[in-house]
């Protein structure tokens, strides 16, 4: 028999959304299911487990990860930002604010992936034609198809460093 | 007026915020988690079912099998849903008999869930394998017609005229075979549900689906329930495209696991298994058509078979819309369902239209090409003015406009006619067009609304949320009826609690929920008019709801200079702190029969194929959407891009591949089945002509879910043509097919 390793935890300690939090883990659970089944942050979203559609996209350390590929034991000491902790109280970060003006979702369910996905885009700097946007969100899948409009989102949330 | 101008989404702030809560999310203090265990052959039976392994490990609390699943309801009756096909549905764990590749076997339930998904890997699951046929070629010759049951499905328009004569003697023929794969929904969020277990043992269940009362219903046949002991809310659903019409095998399980167990349970799909759920049906359609030289159709033949299981007959309008978007003297149109060792399909985005206008707007483009007329000169030279197989008007059809106004936005004038005639640089670029259809629909639903006293209006109906922007709209028409602002309005959908709204599918869900708001917003302005009219000296004294209007949450005579009397000031004197309504639209048949009803669009793209690698790009699209009244146009818009990435997808990525010796789809995820990603997708410029109707319901509304892809694939295919000289009839157009 194999052996079982929901028995055995860890202790990791991880920064929320701000907040420090000692964990005691185990070696099995991926950051995203430590988010969402523990620690309640359902924003971050599931939707295929295996790296290939970026709804489960968090900031670690500012830097966009696909928090499904990464186990939550080899965080420990990481800053994780989530789609909970974009908005700074009742003021939503410039980027939440564009995907509400530029209508960039439908659904909704891809949204907190692409939000944190732009985010660290934005941080990359690598982006700033229209086509680059497309290219380097790509790894972020709408099923509804927004697309457009989240590139128009990201474009206005891009525009005030582009003038700077 | 709050509708027909753009608004922002009411549920916007909770979408961006990650507050937004979907079915897999919600929680209970005692939730277990079941992972959900497939076969990996396509027809057999179950020898034996070894769960040893998983049970003998802490934590793990049971494996259902059908060796241990409790006998529940006998009948297919009890398991059919209100949108079933005929047939005999699939019953989970039912008996040893496997009807599909990917049909549920197992169910284990464990303390966590990395725990219940190692466990489901110990699972043994010996089988018998039986042959199977998954060719739809080999089982073309026994199409038959589909068994009746399917709500919507309308079997074909008898022949008009001598079709096949016709095409015979015609000057001008082409008659060419469309194909496509099977298509698989993948709506980003999988397919999840919550049984939560209350205090008194009734059920709470948070169930992705496109109908809580459908989800309801069947809950309480299959297990026999009773409606006050089942509830099921669903406040968000993370797309549905038709995957959560009919209520999935997650569904089941996790009910039957938390009854056993006396535990809330939570049973989420992976993206693997949502490829074992239904899927728009692989098929294949012959078009055939007869010209004058000048054009004028004279012949039109368009047959179509689809797949099936062999349990269900699933079957879609494929082939209608050929009798009646052209003027045509002769025609004939069939469809038949042939069954496949394969689940039952389901209906997918715009089902049918899109698969019977991707053949049909394929071949039109081909008989422009054989007559060397232009695409778009050929479709209004046969233009329909009425409905020729019924034999009534249309309400309304700006058909025409979409043309003109969307031929304008992209420049048709300016497209070379010859096929490789137009090159940027290395790549040949190409310019296509095509039509599209939908049908408007409306269906009875109810709603009930709640004024207090501090002019706050909470609108509640049991429809559903997948991301049109129901929230949004309902709300916008409940502020506009009592002229409130619509920070003022709550609307409440997805609970059973609620009164009944029709299943959201269709595009139907405006003109039906939306008529069942504006019927109780009605209800409470003839109420406060009648509370007005007791008022001391009332301007309103004598006048009808005609007479008057709501505004700046007031209500004033509509002509005259009498002041506004506020709402707040009526419900005072009339000593209410609230006033509720409950209110039912349903379709006026008598005069909605006598006309067909349906969306238009056209659809024009422009393709860049590099013909050294065969690949194809959309460089962009406009299109020209009729559908009735716009209520919001920004979240029409998003409808109508949402659905023109679809065609996107359908005509140049995606494919669920079948291994025929597996009898499996075999790229199961959405690394190997492909969606559009950013990259793929340009401008796409949506333009919403002006069409007024008040036939099709009290809004004047046609629904936008679906129109937007209808037509796209052909479109698609129709500039590769142009740019290429080649003619695609197999989609996806992969660069093999054009190497
Ligand atoms: S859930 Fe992580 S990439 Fe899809
Ligand atoms: S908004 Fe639905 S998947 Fe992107």
């Amino acid at each position: 028999m194999l052996p079982v390793m929901g028995d055995e935890t860890c202790a990791i300690t991880l920064k929320v959304n701000g907040a420090t939090l000692r964990l005691q883990v185990a070696p099995w659970t991926t950051l995203l299911d430590l988010l969402r089944e523990r620690l309640g942050l359902t924003g971050t979203k599931k939707g295929c487990d295996h790296g290939q559609c970026g709804a489960c996209t968090v900031l670690v350390d500012g830097v966009r990860i696909n928090s499904c590929l990464s186990l939550a034991v080899m965080r420990d000491g990481a800053s994780v930002t989530t789609v909970e902790g974009l908005a700074e109280g009742e003021a939503l970060h410039p980027l939440q604010q564009a995907f509400i003006d530029h209508d960039a979702f439908q659904c909704g369910y891809c949204t907190p992936g692409q939000l944190c996905s732009a985010v660290g885009l934005l941080a990359e700097g690598h982006a700033s034609t229209d086509d680059q946007i497309r290219e380097l969100m790509s790894g972020n899948l709408c099923r509804c198809g927004a697309y457009p409009n989240i590139v128009a989102a990201i474009g206005q949330a891009m525009r005030p460093r582009r003038s700077a | 007026m709050t509708t027909g101008k753009p608004h922002d989404r009411v549920d916007g702030r909770a979408k961006v915020t990650g507050q937004a809560r979907y079915a897999g999310e919600f929680s209970a203090p005692d939730l277990v988690h079941g992972v959900v265990v497939t076969t990996a052959i396509a027809r057999g039976k179950i020898v034996r079912i070894d769960a040893a392994e998983a049970l003998a490990l802490p934590g793990v609390l049971q494996v259902f099998t059908h060796e241990n699943a409790p006998r529940l309801a006998w009948r297919d009756r009890s398991w059919r849903d209100m949108v079933a096909p005929g047939g005999s549905p699939l019953r989970p764990l039912h008996d040893a008999e496997i009807q599909f590749s990917g049909q549920p076997v197992a169910l284990v339930v464990a303390e966590s869930f990395e725990l219940a998904r190692h466990a489901a890997g110990l699972v043994v699951v010996v089988v018998e394998a039986a042959p199977h046929q998954t060719r739809l070629a080999e089982v073309e010759a026994e199409a038959h017609e589909p068994a009746r049951g399917k709500k919507g499905y309308t079997p074909p328009p008898k022949p008009r005229g001598r079709a096949d004569e016709a095409l015979a003697a015609a000057p001008v023929r082409v008659e060419a075979t469309y194909e496509h794969p099977a298509l698989h929904h993948n709506p980003m969020e999988p397919h999840a549900t919550t049984v939560v277990v209350e205090a008194d043992g009734n059920l709470t269940i948070h169930d992705k689906t496109q109908g809580v009362g459908n989800s309801r219903d069947y809950v309480c046949k299959v297990f026999g329930l009773s409606t006050d002991q089942v509830r099921v809310v669903t406040p968000f659903v993370g797309g549905g495209f038709g995957s959560g019409l009919r209520p999935q095998y997650q569904l089941f399980l996790a009910v039957l696991a938390a009854r056993e167990l006396r535990r809330s349970v939570r049973v989420v799909l992976t993206r693997q298994q949502m490829f074992t759920l239904g899927y728009r049906p692989w098929t294949r359609q012959r078009v055939a058509l007869g010209a004058e030289r000048d054009g004028s159709l004279r012949a039109l033949v368009h047959e179509a078979v689809g797949n099936t299981s062999r349990f269900e007959d699933y079957c879609e309008n494929v082939v209608p819309w050929s009798g009646v978007l052209y003027e045509c003297p002769n025609t004939r149109l069939e469809y038949g369902v042939a069954p496949l060792d394969l689940y039952t399909p389901i209906d997918a985005r715009a089902p049918g239209a899109v698969t019977g206008l991707w053949a049909l707007e394929s071949a039109i483009d081909e008989l422009a090409d054989a007559l060397d007329l232009d695409p778009l000169a050929l479709r209004l030279r046969n233009y329909a003015e009425e409905d020729q197989d019924h034999r009534r008007p249309f309400s309304s059809k700006a058909l025409r406009d979409c043309y003109r106004e969307g031929a304008a936005r992209f420049g048709w004038h300016r497209r070379s006619r010859a096929p490789r005639s137009m090159r940027a640089g290395p790549l040949q670029i190409g310019w296509g067009m095509a039509t599209g259809i939908w049908e408007a629909q409306q269906a009875p639903s109810q709603a009930k609304a709640l004024l207090t006293a501090d002019g706050r209006l909470h609108v509640a109906s049991a429809s559903g949320e997948i991301g049109p922007g129901t929230y949004t709209i309902m709300s916008q028409i409940a502020a506009e009826q009592l002229g409130l602002p619509i920070a003022a309005v709550r609307f409440e959908l997805g609970d059973t609690a609620l009164p009944p709204a029709m299943i959201q599918g269709g595009s139907a869900t405006a003109s039906s929920v939306g008529s069942a708001v504006l019927a109780v917003c009605k209800a409470l302005q003839h109420s406060l008019l009648k509370l007005a009219q007791t008022m001391p000296d009332s301007p309103f004294a004598g006048r009808g709801l005609d007479d008057v209007v709501f505004l700046d949450r007031g209500l004033r005579l509509r002509s005259g200079t009498a002041d506004a009397v506020p709402i707040a000031a009526i419900m005072r004197h009339a000593g209410l702190g609230s006033l509720a309504e409950q209110a039912t639209a349903i379709p006026d048949m008598a005069r909605q029969s006598r006309y067909t009803s349906n969306a238009h669009s056209a659809v024009f793209v422009e393709v860049a194929v590099d013909e050294a690698l065969g690949t194809v790009t959309v460089k962009r699209v406009v299109s020209a959407v009729a559908g009735g009244r716009i209520l919001n146009p920004k979240t029409a818009r998003s409808q109508i891009l949402g659905g023109v990435v679809w065609g996107i997808g359908m005509a140049l990525e995606e494919h669920s591949m079948l291994d025929h010796g597996l009898g499996r789809f075999v790229n199961h995820n959405l690394g190997e089945y492909h969606v559009p990603v950013h990259a793929d997708v340009p401008e796409i410029d949506v333009l919403f002509v002006e069409e007024r109707d008040d036939v099709v319901n009290p809004l004047g509304v046609k629904g936008l879910g679906e129109i937007g892809i209808v037509g796209v694939a052909a479109a698609i295919a129709n500039a590769v043509f142009h740019a290429t000289g080649r003619r695609i009839r197999e989609l996806p157009i992969t660069l093999d097919k054009l190497l």
